[in-house]
């Protein structure tokens, strides 16, 4: 509801691709898509979520939003509202 | 040189050791102030390397120098026009891709810089690998291995920077040319040479990298290009445009997305064939934090490790704050009964006992509690653990338009009884996104702050003898749900808009060292003792003598009997007392009184005053707090209290909930940024304050 300016997610060429605040905790995958633009956008990729990134949700916050993602080395947390953005491929 | 000092500027992201490098570098020789105009930190340090003196900008920890947050266009501003002659780029050795993200954009920008790979010793620990050479050789930059915490490194890294800024002064920056693939490429081309045809803005930048942040649409600089040539500017946004349309209709993409995709290819490129080997176990290793969270963050154990934390920091401060307390009150104490003493009766005595000294010594009364409470928040952030407080409440504070960063503001402000909103205001310093730190500076006065605390205990204790922590437990309560409640009004009304993402790194937990958690503490000490010095002493100058003057007529003295009498009518001839009888009008509805009015006005300047004046009020004079008892006796025995329960709790509230203390007022209107902000607070809280207490009055009234 807040960055209403995303580009419509290509769900067709990824059959398996979910959002990654649907992940389980533990689960792992790729990024196929980002698929929100302006500053929610620049910031994800800012922070290395870019197509072809491997990540893994590691946690979710005792109200079970935000949630955690470990990538590059790190570990970083979004909320699920941000999360709906970026398309994964699970393994 | 242009100066006989080089300029170097260190970047880097956040959490990477910056301010451990800046410390090791510069030694106690730093300061710190803020860039003109906001509230980003700005410090620097001096130091020398082979007898070559230095100075040290500090530019705020950022992951890239787009247009969008405040951190990333002082950075970018610092390097633009302060043009530094060359820069320390620190990454953190064990997430070096991301880290390389700022340092690409560094090399697009063209200015000389050199790599600082810190926490070395915590990659050594995980077995990470590092061909310092062949990184160097790719990069085409020096590469220095740093470990903030021993020093190590340090040395090396500040040499390294002042040959390289030796070598390239007097060359202008050259951009590095990085392929963005075959669409943006020929538009650059394209781009560059009408940028460099027109000396459109080539003064300022470097033309490749206007035409980058044209393509990447940053605003900042398309601004400052339409203002400088409208007609260039319009064909870049033209070009711009063309080569948008035609991304997404090929690739469904668009330029910004397309660069940084690049910008992360070119990296990946730079670290192949085994610039970095971590060993298979490298993945395990990493995951100690991880391991930590899972107990720290855990849905059951985290709110109640948590909830631990906090209570331990109020217990500790408050138990250790106070013996040091002690010593500075008994001491001002001390001080007061000996000028009293030594000098003659009179005005200038009045001054200078009642205006300055308690004024001051109340202030420095302070000191003690708030250096407690900034070492806890140094030790909290430094350790990581602050980021997961962030974490684990942003659901709720989310609810209230605020962020998870708001957390710790309201706390120190008085969330937990005792706190104090001037430190509270100035910690909001670490939420990066302006409105819900907006919301946060604006609610942190709703507090139960440790000025407001004496007030709460005396009113108890007339009203409620036995039930006094009850009283405090819920005024506490009051103050949290006032404060969210408010925000959230707040954030739908004047400060509405979406808030900033929540995308925030939790970085790995790590053992604070003695000397950052000591420098971060002194700093923002300090920051209030500079500030609260000046204005406090101010403030109760003028309250002093908005309540002596205009003197009673000597005539009129003489009819009272008794010192007292003549001390309360002295009070009401005053400026202060006939504001405080006219105010009657108004506040008679909340169930006050003119000499409840005077103490109010006087909490206007510090919330401490209130008591003091209230015991002038009811005629005492001297130490308040050998009258404390008489003071309660004095209340409850007055025939506007007696028996006025209704007026004790809208007092309460009121005291919890109006105008912000004069020293908040000044912080909120410079972390504000606006003086109308300032005035906002006093005026609008003293209403939500007015409106509450009348209500709870009127409602009491006809219980
Ligand atoms: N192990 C290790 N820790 C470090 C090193 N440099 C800094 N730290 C710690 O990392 C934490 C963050 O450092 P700080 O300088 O505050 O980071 P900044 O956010 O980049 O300014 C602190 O607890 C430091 O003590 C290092 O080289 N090795």
């Amino acid at each position: 509801m807040m960055h209403n300016t995303a580009m419509p997610a290509q769900a067709e060429e990824h059959p398996r691709a979910v959002e990654l605040k649907d992940m389980a905790v533990g689960e792992s995958g790729s990024v196929v898509r980002i698929c929100a633009v302006g500053e929610l956008g620049r910031r994800i990729r800012d922070m290395g979520i870019i197509p072809g990134s491997r990540l893994c949700v590691t946690g979710r916050a005792p109200l079970n939003d935000p949630l955690t993602i470990r990538l590059r080395g790190y570990t970083l947390s979004l909320r699920g509202s941000e999360a709906a953005y970026i398309l994964v491929e699970p393994d | 040189m242009p100066e006989n000092f080089i300029s170097i500027a260190l970047a880097g992201n956040p959490n990477c050791g910056k301010s451990t490098i800046f410390n090791a570098i510069t030694g106690a020789h730093q300061h710190v102030g803020n860039y003109p105009g906001i509230t980003v930190e700005k410090k620097e340090g001096f130091a020398a390397s082979d007898g070559q003196s230095v100075k040290v900008i500090d530019l705020p920890g950022t992951y890239s120098l787009t247009a969008y947050s405040l951190e990333e266009r002082v950075a970018r501003r610092v390097l633009l026009n302060e043009r530094p002659n060359v820069v320390i780029d620190i990454a953190d050795a064990g997430t070096l891709d991301r880290h390389l993200y700022l340092a690409v954009q560094l090399m697009e920008m063209g200015i000389p810089f050199v790599l600082g790979l810190n926490m070395m010793d915590e990659a050594r620990q995980k077995g990470i690998s590092i061909n310092l050479e062949l990184l160097s050789k790719r990069l085409g930059i020096p590469v220095v291995p740093t470990v903030g915490r021993t020093g190590e490194g340090v040395r090396e890294l500040l040499a390294v920077a002042c040959r390289t800024a030796r070598e390239h002064a007097g060359h202008p920056w050259r951009p590095r040319r990085l392929s963005y693939g075959p669409d943006l490429d020929v538009a650059l081309v394209e781009m560059v040479s009408l940028i460099e045809k027109q000396s459109f803005l080539t003064a300022l930048f470097p033309a490749r990298w206007i035409a980058l942040k044209y393509l990447e649409a940053d605003s900042e600089i398309i601004r400052i290009g339409r203002g400088a040539d409208e007609k260039t500017s319009s064909a870049l946004e033209n070009m711009v445009q063309e080569v948008t349309g035609h991304l997404s209709q090929t690739l469904e993409t668009y330029p910004e997305a397309v660069i940084s995709d690049y910008r992360y290819g070119y990296i990946s490129a730079l670290l192949r064939d085994g610039v970095v080997s971590s060993p298979e176990n490298a993945r395990n290793r990493m995951a100690f934090s991880e391991k930590i969270d899972k107990v720290l963050t855990q849905r059951l154990i985290g709110p109640i490790v948590m909830l631990a934390v906090m209570y331990l920091m109020y217990k500790v401060t408050f138990s250790v704050g106070e013996i040091p307390m002690g010593w500075i009150q008994a001491f001002f104490g001390w001080l007061a009964e000996f000028v009293d003493g030594i000098m003659p009766d009179g005005l200038v005595k009045s001054l200078v006992v009642s205006g300055v000294i308690e004024g001051v010594g109340g202030l420095f009364g302070f000191v003690p509690l708030i250096v407690v409470v900034f070492l806890f928040i140094a030790v909290l952030d430094d350790s990581g653990y602050m980021a997961r407080i962030a974490y684990m409440l942003d659901r709720i504070f989310h609810f209230f338009g605020l962020h998870g960063c708001s957390v710790m503001p309201f706390i120190i402000s008085g969330g937990i009884a005792g706190g104090c909103a001037v430190p509270g205001i100035m910690a909001t310093r670490t939420l990066r996104s302006s409105k819900e730190r907006l919301a946060t500076i604006l609610t942190a006065p709703f507090f139960s702050c440790g000025a407001k605390l004496p007030v709460f205990l005396l009113i108890s204790a007339v009203f409620f003898p036995e039930r006094g922590p009850l009283v405090m437990f819920l005024l506490t309560l009051a103050g949290w749900l006032v404060a969210l409640l408010i925000a959230r009004l707040l954030r739908s009304t004047v400060i509405s808009g979406a808030g900033t993402p929540f995308v925030m790194e939790l970085p790995p937990y790590r053992l604070p060292t003695l000397k950052g958690v000591l420098i971060h503490t002194w700093e923002r000490t300090f920051a209030y003792i500079k500030k609260a010095g000046t204005v406090v002493l101010a403030i109760t100058i003028v309250i002093w003598a908005a309540m002596t003057y205009p003197r009673l007529p000597a005539a009129e003295s003489a009819k009272y009997a008794s010192d007292e009498e003549m001390q309360m009518a002295a009070l009401r001839h005053s400026i202060a007392g006939r504001i405080g009888v006219a105010l009657e009008n108004v506040t008679q509805y909340a169930g006050f009184d003119w000499r409840g009015n005077i103490a109010l006005i006087g909490g206007f300047g510090a919330k401490e005053v209130i008591v003091s004046t209230l015991g002038t009020a009811y005629s005492l004079s001297g130490n308040e707090e050998e009258n404390n008892e008489n003071l309660i006796q004095r209340i409850r025995e007055d025939q506007h209290w007696r028996d006025n329960t209704p007026a004790a709790i809208s007092f309460l509230l009121f005291v919890l909930l109006y105008s912000p203390c004069f020293m908040a007022v000044v912080v909120i209107a410079k972390e504000a940024g606006s003086w109308r902000w300032g005035l906002f607070s006093v005026i609008f809280n003293t209403l939500v304050a007015f409106a509450a207490s009348v209500v709870i009055y009127q409602v009491g009234r006809l219980l």
